[in-house]
């Protein structure tokens, strides 16, 4: 599906895009093939959604979203996907999931996250979420974020053994 | 931070064109020239308001994964297992939560089978039980924080 090229332009691309006219021409001469086919293969990778998305990260704190909760929902199983639908539909979500459960210590399955501006608004937004997802006889807990550690994305390399082939060949 | 700084990073967040002039595409929509967007991008990069700037790729489909995961961690150790966990390329986000399990993690591996050895690496060097929270369904993702 990708050859070995494709994943040197991942490679090279994970450390961000330059910040000059052309990015792609640069990256171009990096790899030794021309913007245009850095154009196509890039466009290729994002039409398959290997690039889910290119743009920018942003810092969660630094624009004032320091009240990241995380709230989590034991879900009855033939219900989730009905309820997950309805949360997804509410703008302030930022991510809903089905996660295994994980022992009697920790039965939730569904998590949503909430990223706002303070505390009292995330809880709003909560209560409006139990309500309107009819999820108030579900049993549920809320875990705010009290730092963040780290944030930054996966790292990819290209393989040793890709790069054996190609040089053999 | 102005308003002009604003409207780049919620502009940017929804995506960056791939063509011979993409910076120029953006500056003439958020009507700017190329040079001040350039500019502003950049010191929105190095004062740390945007941690990065560049492609977001599908764990899965280049053949990693990713999970979330947490451990119950002593307070007493709390600093030093953060740490620990954090010293880890495979670590991409690490968050301190108000809750018995009080440390949780995202683990992106670029090889799938490779998981499975950095939770036993985690559980070796920290003496705890990771707790593993794969994934399922994912049924929402919008990470869009408006500026």
């Amino acid at each position: 599906m990708i050859d070995f090229t494709d994943r040197q332009l991942i490679e090279v691309l994970q450390d961000g895009l330059a910040k000059v006219s052309r990015p792609y021409a640069l990256i171009g001469q990096q790899l030794d093939i021309t913007e245009d086919e850095v154009i196509v293969r890039l466009t290729r990778l994002k039409q398959l959604g290997l690039i889910k998305r290119l743009g920018v990260i942003v810092n969660h704190g630094k624009l004032g979203y320091r009240s990241n909760a995380m709230v989590v929902f034991d879900v009855p199983n033939y219900l989730v996907a009905q309820i997950a639908g309805h949360v997804s539909q509410l703008s302030f979500v930022n991510l809903c999931y089905l996660r295994p459960r994980g022992g009697e210590q920790w039965p939730y399955n569904l998590y949503c996250m909430i990223h706002g501006k303070n505390r009292e608004k995330v809880l709003q937004q909560l209560e409006h979420l139990i309500d309107c997802c009819g999820l108030s006889s579900i049993k549920r807990e809320v875990l705010f974020s009290r730092k963040c550690f780290k944030q930054r994305g996966a790292i990819y390399k290209v393989s040793l053994e890709q790069k054996k082939v190609v040089s053999d060949g | 931070m102005d308003e002009i700084d604003r409207k780049i990073i919620n502009h940017l967040q929804d995506g960056f064109p791939i063509c011979e002039l993409p910076y120029q595409v953006v500056a003439t929509e958020l009507g700017l020239t190329e040079a001040v967007l350039i500019e502003r991008l950049k010191r929105l990069l190095e004062t740390d308001i945007l941690s990065r700037f560049g492609p977001m790729y599908h764990a899965e489909k280049m053949g990693g994964e990713l999970t979330l995961a947490a451990v119950k961690a002593p307070q007493q150790q709390f600093q030093q297992i953060a740490e620990i966990i954090n010293a880890m390329p495979e670590i991409a986000h690490n968050y301190a939560r108000n809750h018995q399990l009080n440390m949780w993690f995202v683990i992106a591996t670029d090889k799938a089978e490779r998981l499975s050895d950095v939770i036993q690496e985690i559980e070796q060097k920290t003496a705890l039980t990771v707790y593993n929270m794969p994934k399922i369904k994912e049924y929402f993702v919008g990470l869009k924080l408006e500026a």
